[in-house]
Order: structure tokens, then C-alpha cells, then sequence
């Protein structure tokens, strides 16, 4: 029998509605797979050394320590005025590497794709991915795509594990944190979380707020150049700076006290917020970070931030001081100090 | 029942007595709310929002009624008072 | 942002703490009813700035708290059909029902919605003619001209798959209430500055001529509350009772005449049961015959379900001013942010929430604690 012509199934499968979407069996890893990952997500990604048929990658890696961390992204909507889920999904992790002192090198790239999403969705997503990890200075070596049955996600769902190389020395952590440390912000605050939530829930703020979605590797670099040495870094994700802060009170066993009007916040997230009942603190952030640094560090970190345009509004926003009953205090309108709560859950807006 | 923002008049769009809209902007963010209980506004007037819909027009000689009692109260004891109206200059 | 942030002035607002404490001679009570006031009050510190010179008692000024169970549950049940949206404030979402809340409704699939504007449901019912819209009406009569408005756009659109479950309730009754009851002890009250707004303040002179307590319209940041504190000290002190209005730049004695037509024209006065204190004569507003084909109560059929609710739980003396949230039994053990048994425990709302935020991490011995 002659076998040099391979029959060649052809999914025949057209939506309604035009456009062609993703189907259940792009999952199942035969040849609508292989080409879903090697027509579309290889060529977006422009990928070095993401070679498909190992089944790992293999880094390329140097003397210095690694680190590795982990994040899954299930935003919606999928797209915001600033960012959207692909290029979340690259600076998150990357960031998580960053503020840990380590700079952002390999990422993986995990997609779960519900069937019926549109590919020209997926191949949007895709692109946004590849300009953030140029963007962010990373490589993506390897991955995996997942199709599961209609709803069983958001249309997707990804998870990026992130590895990098260490800097030495790297942040001591919040259980180091000292008296007199003083607690600085990268820029200012909630742009993420406003954004998302009005694109989300469509209040009909204009413009619409945009989001701060960014790599924080080049503030990390920047200071550490100057020989700068904080003492413990974190991207105030959700929960914005109110959870980084409790959980630095937690570890370190000290109070946190700042100062409500140190915190840089744009006048429009700022309106928004007053509008909405909610307290920036508490809104996350994708492209800010809080660092705690010696008090002798500071002046040298704002000046230095002050000249890079994207840290331009870096600002020193409090303290490290002594335990005592509160674990996070804000200094407010009255110059009392006053707890600041811990977020709960996800910030509702309010009418009362 | 609480939540009530100033934000200041900057377009009208609907002048019907009930389904009145104008664009106001609170800080550079502006949103179209609902006008029907403020259509005395004029363009550069403060209201007062409430879930979308303007509640008062804001009275900008009572806003400062507090802050002259309070100066009255100073000027035996030498200190100043800022205001709305001393505060900030209009853009 | 102007006129606001001139009312958040340290300067000012340390000036009148100085002139309450030198004025006062001795201690006085004074209540706030309202939620958004006792918010302010509790993050700014005020109560302690006065401690020992004025007491601020928290009265039943949190729409959302007091919004009967049964309103939350019908809320639920319908947010549970497959063919209904249920938008609602986001303050409500928290709230405990008989069965959880309507975010725990929403995790299990149910239709939810955050909106920020009564008027935005009226337009994800015209979007969408296929599915049902339903706008939980909360609040005091501030927010009444908004959902009232919604409900004259959704006629004047012709939807008939918008409807709203009212459960506003008013002010005055409430402070009747609580001043008739036995053992009140309130001084004076800071009357809520935007139901002010709204209704004016001209129908409290009554109120303070029967009662001989003073009334101050009071705002919410931190200088407007220490103005409307400062007014009602001096009124004491002086032995006067009148109706004075510390919030003018918002509230006019008739109130905003407008805004009462357009509430008068949809909503007629009813009693209400107040969640934890049981029903307050004249104490709610519902939708006049004309407009029943906009009340999801008609749509949909009464409310049906069993209302259970936890006997641990002391909102109502809470509520009523009787016990501070720190009296209650249950305050910070069963009952905290993350699983309240009441509604004043609701994270952002509520005077057990505030305090627990707030007051809870206070050194022992605190003043007011």
C-alpha cells in the first residue's frame, strides 16, 4: 500500500455569526493543536527557544541564584483602557520577580482557552503578550494550551510562572524591617483597579481611567545601580498598599504608620474613588510597587526616580516605627492616627 | 443617603424639565448625570452628586460661612483660616 | 477637589475641636443618623479628639442596615432566576440575608450587578428587552429623587422588564422613634445633611419644640461634623432648642422643592420594618398605585420566604443607640467584617463595622471603647 499520501481530516467547523473561534478540538493535541500553537501562538510570540516538540525547556542559566514564582490571570474584562490580560499576565509575574531583587529572565506560558472564544480574541491576547515580554525583557520557553467545554472559563484564563536571576544582595524581606525604615511608593496609586472596574461595571467616568500595567524591573534596576537597598519590595496588586502593608506588619511585628497625604493618587482616580466610596489604598495597582528602605536611602531613591519619567512621582509616603496595638495606621484630616483596615474582598462601590 | 460629591457643571445636554443631563466634571473626570433637580445650574456652577443625579446647586457664599465664623473666632487668637474661596483660583 | 478638600483642613479641624472642648462645661450626648456621618466620624478619630466631653452616639442613619431582611431575601430569589438581573448599590452585596448574600447568590451563579446610578439599570433593561431588570431601591430619602427618576425614564421608554424592590426608608420617623423610646438619652442631634438636601429642614421644628433638643443639618467631612457639633455644644450650653443648619452650601430650609415633586409623584409614605428595630410607622416610601407595574413585588409575586435571622446578633440595640457595637456580646468573635451576623457588621457600613475597624484597636481603656 502506498503511504506517502496522509489523509488529512479537515474540521469543517464554521460559527454562526462569522469569525472563526477556538473549538474542543484544538485541545486534544492532535493536529488542530499542534497547528493552533504552531500557525498562531509560536509566530505571535516570536518566541527564542520555544521549541515545541521538547517537552521542557531548558534554561540557559548562569552562576547567580534564581528565583521562581507563579500567577494565574482571570481578569475581566479582557481588555482595559492600559492593559488587558495578556500583558497582565507578563508583567505580573515579571513584576513578582522584581520586587523580589531578581531580574525577570524566563517565563512560562500556560493558556486555558474556553471553546467558542473568537481567535481573533486569542491572536489579540497573543500579541499583547509578546510586546509585553519585549517590553519587560523576557523570554517565553514554554507552554501548554488547554480548550475546555463552553463556560467552564471566562473565555480565558492564563498562568504565567516567571524565573530570574537574583541580585546581590537581594531584600532581606519584611521580617528585617526597622525602626525608622521609611515606606516609599513607586508612583501613584489605584489606576488598576479604577480601571478595570469601569470597564467592568461601565460607571461612564471619562476618560476612562487607565490602568498602571507595567514592568517594574527598571525601578528595581535603577535603585539597585545607585546602590540603593531596600529592605523589602512588593507590586501592590490586589489590595492595593493597605495589603502589602498589613502583611509587612504581620512579618515584621512592627507598625506601619503613614501619611494619607504623602500618598501620590492623579486627581482623576482620586475623583473616581470619592465618587465611588472607595479608599485608593485599598484599589490595586499593576505597575506600582512599595519599598521599604533605610532612612539614610531615601533621599538618594527620590531623586534618582524623580528623574525617570515612569517613577516621576515616586513619593515617601511613611514609617517603620515600634509595635503597638495597630499594625497599620494612616495619619488623616485630623492628624490623628487612625487604623487602616485590612481589605476584605474586592472593593465595592459604595452610595452611603 | 451620604454620598455626595461637588463637581461642577461644564455642558448641559438635555434641558427636558425631567430627564435633564448635563456633563459634569469632578477633578478632570467627568460624567453625564442627571440634572432634574438642579436645572437652575449654569455652566461653572458646583452641584452636589448623588448616585448619578445632582441633588443642590451649591451655594458658594454658605460654603464659606463656616470658615468666616471661624476666622471671626481667630482673630482674637491670630490665626488664619484658608476657604473655598481663598483656597484655590479657578482654572 | 473643591469643596471638599477645604472641609478636610487640619487647620480648621483642629481649631474647632479647641473651641468644642472650651466650650462645653460639661458632657453632652450627641447622635448622628446617619451612616455615612458615622463612617466619617469613626475614620477621622472625632469621637476621640471629644471623648469625655462629647459623646457621639451612632444612630440607625445606615440605609443598608436597616433594609428588612425579607428585602435582601426576595432580592436573592429572584436574582437567582435565570431570566432576572438584580441591580443594587454596591453597599447591599455584603449584607447578610436569611441565607447568605447576594454575593454569595452571585458566586453560585445567580445574576448580579453593580450599578452606580439607579438610571444605569433603566439602561441595561433597554439594552437587553429579553431579560428582566431588577433595581434593589435602598436608601434614605437622598437617594428616593434618583430611583424615582428611574422609574419615570423606564415609562417614559415604555419598558416593561424593568421593576425596582423599594425599600427606602426616612429619617425623621426614626429619630421619633428613638427619642420616645425609654431611657434615650440624646442630647441633640446632627441632622443628615443630604436627606436635608433633599426634604429641607423646615418640618424639624416640631420635633425640636415637642422634644427640646437641638437639630444642626450637619455635612460629612471632617470640619462640616466638628461645625455641627460646635453648633449643638453652643446650643446646650446656652439651654436653647432650635432647628440650625451647619450645611448650607447644600441644604435649604424647604429643602430641594424639585426633587420632592419628582419623589412625590412616584412614591407615597408607608410603614417599614427596620431590620433589628421592627416596623417604624411612616417609616418607609412605596411606589403609588399608578406605578405598580414598576414594583417587583407585583411582578414577581409577594415575599414568601422564611426570614431567619440570628439571635446573636444586637443590631437593633445597636441601631436604637442603646448599646455601643462594643456591648455587644457577639462583637469581634461571632460576629466581625469577614462573617457578620447582622448587618451593621457589613464591611464599609454600618456602625459595628466602623467601629470594629476602627475602635477595636484602641488601647484597653479607651474612652468611648
Amino acid at each position: 500500500m502506498n503511504r506517502s499520501a496522509a489523509w488529512e481530516p479537515v474540521c469543517p467547523v464554521v460559527r454562526p455569526g462569522g469569525g472563526a473561534v477556538v473549538t474542543l478540538a484544538h485541545g486534544e493535541g492532535g493536529l488542530l493543536s499542534r497547528r493552533l500553537i504552531q500557525e498562531r501562538i509560536v509566530p505571535a510570540l516570536e518566541s527564542i527557544n520555544l521549541d515545541c516538540t521538547a517537552d521542557a525547556a531548558l534554561l540557559p542559566v548562569s552562576d547567580c541564584r534564581l528565583a521562581m514564582t507563579t500567577d494565574s490571570f482571570v481578569v475581566t474584562p479582557l481588555f482595559f483602557p492600559g492593559g488587558d490580560i495578556g500583558s497582565l499576565a507578563v508583567y505580573g509575574t515579571a513584576n513578582d520577580l522584581a520586587v523580589a531583587g531578581a531580574r525577570p529572565r524566563w517565563l512560562s506560558l500556560s493558556l486555558i482557552l474556553e471553546e467558542g472564544l473568537e481567535l481573533a480574541v486569542l491572536d489579540r491576547v497573543l500579541a499583547s503578550i509578546a510586546t509585553a515580554a519585549r517590553a519587560a525583557g523576557v523570554s517565553i520557553l514554554t507552554g501548554d494550551t488547554k480548550v475546555v467545554p463552553r463556560g467552564a472559563v471566562d473565555q480565558i484564563f492564563i498562568n504565567t510562572s516567571g524565573v530570574g536571576e537574583i541580585l546581590d544582595p537581594a531584600p532581606t524581606g519584611p521580617a528585617t524591617l526597622q525602626v525608622g525604615d521609611v515606606l516609599l511608593v513607586s508612583g501613584p496609586i489605584a489606576q488598576h483597579g479604577i480601571a478595570v472596574l469601569e470597564a467592568r461595571e461601565e460607571f461612564g467616568f471619562d476618560p476612562a481611567p487607565s490602568s498602571d500595567c507595567a514592568p517594574l524591573w527598571p525601578c528595581v534596576a535603577a535603585l539597585y545601580q545607585a546602590g540603593i537597598r531596600p529592605r523589602a519590595m512588593r507590586d501592590a496588586t490586589r489590595g492595593g498598599v493597605a495589603a502589602v502593608l498589613h502583611e509587612w506588619g504581620a512579618a515584621s511585628n512592627r507598625s506601619l504608620v503613614i501619611d494619607e497625604s504623602a500618598v501620590p493618587v492623579l486627581p482623576a482616580i482620586r475623583a473616581a474613588c470619592e465618587l465611588l466610596g472607595l479608599d485608593p489604598l485599598h484599589i490595586a495597582n499593576e505597575g506600582t510597587l512599595v519599598a521599604a528602605l533605610p532612612a539614610e536611602q531615601v533621599e538618594p531613591a527620590l531623586s534618582l526616580l524623580s528623574r525617570l519619567p515612569a517613577y516621576a512621582r515616586a513619593a515617601a509616603i511613611g514609617r517603620v516605627e515600634s509595635a503597638s496595638d495597630t499594625s497599620v495606621a494612616v495619619r488623616r484630616a485630623l492628624g490623628r492616627l487612625q487604623p487602616l483596615d485590612e481589605p476584605l474582598g474586592a472593593p465595592l462601590p459604595r452610595i452611603c | 443617603m451620604c454620598l455626595g460629591i461637588p463637581g461642577r457643571v461644564i455642558r448641559w445636554i438635555d434641558r427636558d424639565p425631567t430627564f435633564a443631563t448635563a456633563e459634569i466634571e469632578f477633578d478632570g473626570l467627568r460624567r453625564v448625570c442627571h440634572l432634574a433637580c438642579a436645572t437652575d445650574a449654569n455652566v461653572g456652577d458646583f452641584v452636589i452628586v448623588h448616585a448619578g443625579v445632582a441633588i443642590s446647586r451649591l451655594d458658594p457664599q454658605a460654603a464659606q460661612r463656616v470658615f468666616d465664623e471661624l476666622a471671626r473666632l481667630g482673630d482674637d487668637e491670630g490665626w488664619h483660616v484658608p476657604g473655598p474661596e481663598r483656597a484655590e483660583h479657578e482654572p | 477637589m473643591k469643596y471638599l478638600d477645604e472641609y478636610r483642613d487640619p487647620v480648621v479641624a483642629s481649631r474647632l475641636v479647641r473651641a468644642i472642648l472650651q466650650r462645653a462645661t460639661r458632657p453632652w450626648k450627641i447622635m448622628e443618623v446617619c451612616g455615612g456621618q458615622t463612617h466619617n466620624l469613626l475614620r477621622h478619630g472625632i469621637d476621640t479628639e471629644l471623648a469625655g466631653v462629647v459623646e457621639l452616639i451612632h444612630g440607625p442613619g445606615c440605609p443598608v442596615c436597616v433594609t428588612a431582611i425579607e428585602a435582601i431575601d426576595f432580592a436573592q430569589q429572584l436574582a437567582a432566576q435565570p431570566d432576572v438581573l438584580v441591580a443594587s448599590f454596591g453597599d447591599m452585596l455584603r449584607v447578610p440575608g436569611s441565607r447568605g448574600s447576594l454575593l454569595d447568590v452571585r458566586a453560585a451563579g445567580g445574576n448580579v450587578r453593580t450599578v452606580y446610578s439607579p438610571v444605569d439599570a433603566v439602561e441595561l433593561a433597554r439594552r437587553d428587552p429579553n431579560r428582566q431588570v431588577v433595581f434593589f431601591a435602598v436608601g434614605f430619602e437622598t437617594t428616593a429623587p434618583a430611583t424615582a427618576l428611574a422609574v419615570l425614564q423606564a415609562a417614559r421608554l415604555g419598558l416593561d422588564n424593568f421593576s425596582l424592590i423599594v425599600a427606602h426608608v426616612r429619617v425623621q420617623p426614626a429619630m421619633e422613634a428613638i427619642m420616645s423610646s425609654p431611657g434615650c438619652n440624646v442630647n441633640a442631634f446632627l441632622a443628615a445633611g443630604h436627606v436635608c438636601t433633599v426634604i429641607g429642614y423646615e418640618s424639624y421644628e416640631e420635633f425640636v419644640a415637642r422634644y427640646h433638643v437641638p437639630v444642626v443639618v450637619t455635612g460629612f467631612e471632617p470640619v462640616d461634623l466638628l461645625s455641627g457639633i460646635l453648633a449643638c455644644v453652643e446650643q446646650l450650653e446656652a439651654d436653647e432648642a432650635r432647628v440650625e443648619n451647619c450645611y448650607g452650601r447644600s441644604a435649604r430650609p424647604a429643602g430641594n422643592t424639585v426633587a420632592g415633586e419628582v419623589v412625590r409623584q412616584v412614591y407615597e409614605i408607608c410603614d417599614r420594618p427596620w431590620r433589628g428595630l421592627g416596623t417604624i410607622i411612616a417609616g418607609g416610601l412605596r411606589l403609588k398605585p399608578q406605578w405598580a407595574r414598576f414594583d417587583a413585588a407585583s411582578r414577581f409575586g409577594g415575599l414568601p420566604m422564611e426570614v431567619i435571622e440570628s439571635d446573636e446578633c444586637h443590631s437593633g440595640e445597636v441601631l436604637a443607640g442603646r448599646i455601643k457595637p462594643s456591648g455587644c456580646p457577639s462583637f469581634g468573635t461571632r460576629c466581625t467584617p469577614e462573617q457578620p451576623l447582622g448587618a451593621p457588621m457589613v464591611s464599609s457600613e454600618g456602625a459595628c463595622a466602623a467601629y470594629f475597624r476602627y475602635a477595636l484597636h484602641r488601647p484597653v481603656g479607651a474612652t468611648g471603647s
